[in-house]
């Protein structure tokens, strides 16, 4: 502690050059940080994901449908628990800029399947007695400003007009919010039976299947098992794992973790060199006063511990304030809701920050800490005459 | 530190030689030298005739080539560079031409340096800067920076911090080389005082006839040789 006034007196030695590094460093970490939200908004679904669930698909894409009838077949595959269908449904509120996801599902099968999206008993019983009944997360609750007890309207390009009807009405009778942080609380579900009803075509089909199993190291043997149940049929199917849909869907746009890694590995490339060229800079205009420190006693592994204290403060000063901000501009709220459904600052992201900004610290001052305990008094003190 | 008989500085023999490319250079030759304790001694010379290196020698900043180099007791040509800067930091203090001041600390935290390798506490610490203000008179001026110091009261900071953890020796490199007369006979009798009043033993390099007629002892350095009087 008591050496913490020289290390501070070397980093305001030259303030405009301190600061324009320090100023690299935040960016680069401000920047890391978002990147590390974006990834987990997109690759949010595979960490969420359950063991114990497959997801049955059509074999040729995930716009195929597949019969409603296959639920009860699925449900007779060995070592299923439980079967629930999704359906996408693409409804539109207002303007298609307004996007969020919105499904029909069976209530009860849904929310014994999903336990992570947490309804009030009270909430589910009005879903169970309202026919157009719909239940929403709270980020598209606060961000459409919707209640309990409002009726929504929606457009569905997909599915077309509801018979009858100009519009898709729903009344929200529940809204539900995350078990995790992370879970996505972007979305809708509304009765399958009002939808199913109300369509004018593809009637008793569904989009996908989520399948709980009784045993998740037997998953890829039971997907097997309900894949061959299905093969040679008009509606085969292919089945997989819930972490491994969510990657295949949230790799559609391409391979997100590459992505991230290489822009985040250009930006510390270049950070090491800015930081390493003012420790580099800064040790070399203070030679005279290196010198001087350890002629009044400074021992070489002094000097080196000071450089390299002085390389990771301005680091980790750089680095923790880059990671504040990003943390407070998140928090503050989800800038694209109707792209990224969940944008949240992994703490993984934020640990993993504040161990990168020490090790660009470390290495960035290991060259000039080395010069620095290797300089020569003597010499040193002649280049200040 | 020594006994009264004994010189507080014993060179026995000491050469120093640089090697530059191809030569060798020959800057100390043979040099015997004694100082006793509570001495001021001014060490004279032309550029070049190797001064400052003895004194680095003397200040355990550079090893001699061959020979042997007492102070107080300690063979200071074999410790290992550990050891010297922890016997630096015990035992020597330095005052510099250009008086090599930390610009980025105020005059306080200049002189607490050298306390910072000490066990001393913050109050301590604080305490002892305070005596060294005194002893050069400049307190009132201890919070002001480098840069808003005159030449005269840098170097009086200067010696502030060589003197504050109480050292064995001072050494200076031509202390009043870069002041102006008057700048420097103040210098001086703060050195005389430091000497006469607290018996500082005090090793002087300087080009100054004027400065070394304030020492009690002159030595003449030319040619690698130590002498009693100047060579023509």
């Amino acid at each position: 502690m008591k050496f913490l006034p020289l290390v501070w007196a070397g980093l305001k030695r030259k303030k405009l050059r301190s600061a324009l590094t320090f100023l690299s460093i935040f960016i680069a970490f401000l920047l890391f940080a978002f990147l590390g939200a974006l990834k987990q908004a997109l690759g949010g679904g595979v960490s969420m994901a359950g063991l114990d669930r497959l997801i049955v698909r059509h074999k040729v894409s995930l716009i195929q449908t597949l019969p409603q009838s296959y639920k009860a077949r699925i449900q007779g595959v060995a070592g299923v628990t439980a079967v629930c269908h999704q359906t996408w449904f693409g409804g539109i509120y207002q303007d298609p800029k307004n996007f969020f996801p919105n499904m029909p599902v069976e209530p009860e099968d849904f929310c014994a399947m999903f336990p992570e999206f947490v309804l009030s008993d009270a909430e589910k019983q009005a879903w169970l007695n309202t026919r157009t009944g719909a239940v929403i997360g709270r980020s598209t609750a606060k961000r459409f400003h919707w209640k309990i007890g409002d009726r929504i309207a929606l457009r569905a390009p997909i599915w077309g007009e509801p018979i009858g009807q100009s519009q898709w009405e729903f009344d929200i009778v529940g809204i539900f919010d995350g078990a995790k942080k992370g879970t996505d609380t972007s979305q809708m579900f509304f009765r399958y039976d009002y939808f199913e009803e109300a369509r004018q075509r593809d009637k008793g089909q569904v989009g996908w299947y989520t399948v709980r199993i009784s045993d998740p190291d037997a998953a890829s043997k039971i997907a097997t098992a309900i894949d061959q149940e299905f093969a040679n049929s008009p509606f085969e199917t292919k089945t997989e794992a819930e972490g491994a849909f969510a990657q295949g869907f949230a790799q559609q746009i391409g391979d997100i973790g590459s992505i991230v890694m290489a822009v985040v590995g250009a930006v510390f490339f270049t950070i090491l060199l800015v930081a390493g060229n003012t420790m580099v800079q800064s040790v070399r205009e203070r030679s005279v006063e290196l010198g001087v420190l350890k002629a009044i006693g400074f021992s070489n592994r002094l000097v080196l511990l000071l450089v390299l204290i002085e390389s990771c403060c301005i680091a980790t000063l750089g680095g923790f304030s880059g990671l504040g901000m990003a943390w407070l501009i998140i928090a503050s709220g989800n800038p694209i809701p109707s792209l990224l459904p969940v944008f949240i600052l992994p703490t993984q992201t934020l640990a993993s920050g504040a161990v990168l900004a020490l090790a660009l610290g470390i290495i960035a001052g290991a060259l000039p800490a080395w010069q620095a305990m290797r300089l020569r008094i003597a010499e040193a003190l002649r280049r200040g005459a | 530190m020594n006994a009264s008989s004994q010189p507080l500085v014993s060179i026995h023999n000491v050469t120093r030689t640089f090697t530059r490319g191809a030569e060798n250079v020959h800057v100390l030759t043979g040099l015997e030298l004694a100082v006793a304790d509570g001495e001021f001694l001014a060490l004279m010379g032309p550029s070049g005739s190797g001064k400052s290196t003895l004194l680095n020698l003397i200040g355990g900043l550079d090893r001699p080539t061959a020979g042997s180099l007492a102070i107080g007791g300690d063979r200071v040509d074999q410790l290992s560079d550990r050891q010297l800067a922890a016997w630096r930091a015990r035992h020597i203090g330095f005052v510099f031409q250009f008086y090599n001041l930390l610009p980025a600390l105020n005059a306080e935290r200049n002189v607490e340096l050298p306390l910072l390798l000490t066990g001393l506490n913050k109050a301590e610490r604080r305490r002892h800067v305070a005596a060294a203000f005194e002893a050069v008179g400049l307190t009132h001026r201890a919070k002001h920076f480098p840069r808003t110091l005159s030449g005269g009261e840098q170097q009086r900071v200067g010696i502030a911090r060589a003197i504050v953890t109480d050292p064995t020796l001072l050494l200076c490199d031509e202390p009043t080389g870069d002041l102006d007369r008057k700048s420097g006979d103040e210098i001086l009798t703060l050195l005389q005082s430091l000497n006469r009043d607290h018996g500082k033993t005090i090793i002087m390099v300087t080009h100054d006839p004027h400065a070394s007629a304030r020492a009690s002892r002159t030595v003449y350095l030319d040619k690698g040789q130590l002498s009693n009087t100047p060579t023509a």
